[in-house]
């Protein structure tokens, strides 16, 4: 039973009936589906999700992930657009290659360079932590208890696909301004 | 609300011999006026061992007796006093104030759990979630037969199959986890990583035979594939729980890389 | 894509595999862009035309293009899923991205195979 208000030293806390039907009462109901309508009240949002401050380099590099990926996707859709000019032979071609080739056209490309690679470095080390790898081996854990799958091998992963992708980036640069 | 101290007062100030915190409760009741919420400000005295449960429980005695916040054991075994602590979920009585070295403390109800009243939370999705990845041993009930009456029938297990599973075990449903997650931030229909980590508690366990049913609950468009590996579940959980180690691992099996878990007993 | 189609698990699997492929394939393509007598002359008319017209560089474009739009396509449901819940939502968005994938495949063969087949 849980103390839900005042109440001190109730023993133990349960997930019965009990407590279910006190939640009732805030608003939430003790079907699950309803349930998990109300707790959206509370619900961090997008704020809540992006939070860089509080959870270390691995959440930088979890809304990193998502941000490159969409960049990515914005980029590959006008990809595929751009390059269609080629049906309009080489006048068409050669109009939409001069809108691209301009300084912001190439600080653009250097920044979905940048995206690429990050994506891609981070995207495999997300891959081989998905599949179990590097994420430590389950064990009795001991106090202060430091999470195992926080490993630096990870960070060393985050780390990598960061610094590898500004070098890409600047790298394009140097190509695309004939440094 | 009535103020019990002045706000933005400096402090974490000597008086005569103890020090006292500013302590920053957020205030609501949505069952009763949803519009009304804000912060009350306490100043409150605090030695080196004071929780932040019991500067909690000292507004309560002696300022503010209407704060609502849901507590029972106050040593990290129950699992009820789970707040956002300065912006981070932790355990209210496995926090000690000195080791926030803030003066002001801000403490507000769990991110993505609807809020009963001021610090108190609803843990109904928590449960239901836990309750759908089918939290307990399955095995067939024709395995009991031939046992006599009144007699047991044992399941044994090694101490290495025991290790596997056991830090999994140590889940005490606080739900910091499921605060922390992002992914639940925006996802009211994600299992979590409390109750995925449960799952891969009992996929792990080699005395278990329910993997199969189990594995079809998390396999759907809100189960674990929704996790990322943000590993913010883990930082914050105060048993040691790993629970995004579980995840992977569970995933990992999931495919087909064995994924840790010693646990082949489908033959 | 579609979950009532697929299983969760299964079009994981191809959202890894997807990656994976598409990691090597745009390596070369990007790869063609520095070694095909630098970056600016890569891009010219007579140059593009003439990798179009090269059938394996213009079935590896085409590969290229199926593997990123399942992969892109599925990412975007993936976060689009985790933004908003609701049934009718999540199918709009499942089928959205299905139809999208689609269209920007028929989009990018279309200019592929005319270019390819010498239409330009």
């Amino acid at each position: 039973m849980a103390s839900v208000d005042q109440e001190e030293g109730d023993a133990g806390r349960e997930a019965g009936t009990d407590s279910q039907d006190r939640y009732d009462g805030a608003g939430s109901s003790s079907s699950s589906g309803s349930a998990k309508t109300a707790a959206d009240g509370n619900r961090a949002g997008v704020g809540g999700m992006i939070n860089p401050g509080r959870y270390g380099i691995e959440r930088v590099a979890y809304w990193l992930m998502r941000l490159s990926g969409l960049g990515l996707l914005a980029y590959f859709i006008g990809h595929i657009y751009e390059t269609s000019s080629i049906l309009q032979g080489k006048m068409g071609w050669d109009e939409f290659l001069a809108i691209t080739q301009t300084t912001e056209g190439h600080i653009l490309l250097a920044i979905v360079i940048g995206m690429c690679v990050f994506h891609t470095v981070n995207g495999i080390r997300v891959m081989l932590g998905h599949g179990g790898v590097g994420v430590g081996r389950a064990a009795r854990p001991d106090y202060p208890y430091i999470p195992a799958s926080q490993n630096y091998r990870h960070k060393l992963g985050i780390y990598t696909a960061i610094v590898l992708a500004a070098i890409a980036m600047m790298y394009g640069l140097a190509v695309m301004f004939g440094v | 609300m009535a103020l019990q101290a002045a706000a933005g007062q400096a402090s974490a100030q000597q008086t005569g011999t103890q020090r006292t915190i500013t302590l920053r409760i957020a205030r609501s009741n949505p069952a009763h006026d949803s519009s009304t919420t804000g912060f009350d400000d306490f100043d409150v005295p605090y030695e080196k061992w004071t929780t932040v449960l019991d500067a909690i429980l000292e507004v309560k005695k002696s300022l503010d007796h209407s704060v609502a916040v849901r507590y029972s054991c106050r040593q990290a075994t129950c699992g009820s006093c789970g707040m956002m602590i300065n912006g981070r979920p932790r355990l209210a009585c496995f926090t000690k104030i000195d080791e926030l070295n803030s003066s002001v403390i801000t403490v507000e109800p769990l991110q993505n759990f609807p809020v009963i009243r001021d610090l108190a939370v609803g843990f109904d999705s928590l449960f239901e979630n836990h309750r759908e990845v089918r939290p307990y041993l399955d095995r067939e009930n024709t395995e009991l037969e031939g046992v006599p009456d009144g007699e047991l029938k044992e399941y044994p297990q090694s101490p290495e199959e025991l290790e596997q599973y056991i830090q999994f075990a140590n889940c005490i449903k606080c739900g910091l986890c499921n605060a922390a997650c992002p992914t639940m931030a925006t996802d009211s229909s994600f299992l979590g990583p409390q109750a995925l980590a449960q799952a891969y508690r009992y996929v792990g366990d080699s005395r278990d035979k329910g993997k199969d049913s189990r594995l079809k609950v998390i396999d759907d468009s809100h189960g674990i594939w929704r996790c990322h590996f943000a590993g913010s579940c883990s930082q914050v959980c105060p048993k040691g729980v790993d629970p995004a180690m579980g995840i992977q691992l569970l995933r990992g099996y999931m495919l087909g890389f064995g994924g840790g878990s010693g646990n082949n007993n489908q033959k | 894509m579609a979950t009532a189609i697929l299983r969760e698990s299964t079009i994981m699997k191809i959202h890894y595999g997807t990656a994976l492929a598409a990691v090597a394939l745009v390596a070369v393509h990007v790869l063609m862009r520095l070694t095909s007598g630098g970056f600016a002359a890569s891009l010219e008319y007579e140059t593009v035309l003439a990798n179009y017209r090269f059938l394996p560089y213009a079935l590896m474009l085409e590969i290229i293009l199926v593997l990123l739009s399942i992969h892109g396509f599925n990412g975007l449901r993936v976060i689009l899923l985790e933004l908003r819940q609701g049934p009718r939502y999540e199918k709009a968005v499942s089928y959205g991205c299905l139809a999208a994938m689609f269209a920007l495949i028929a989009y990018g063969s279309r200019t592929i195979i005319m270019t390819n087949m010498g239409m330009v």
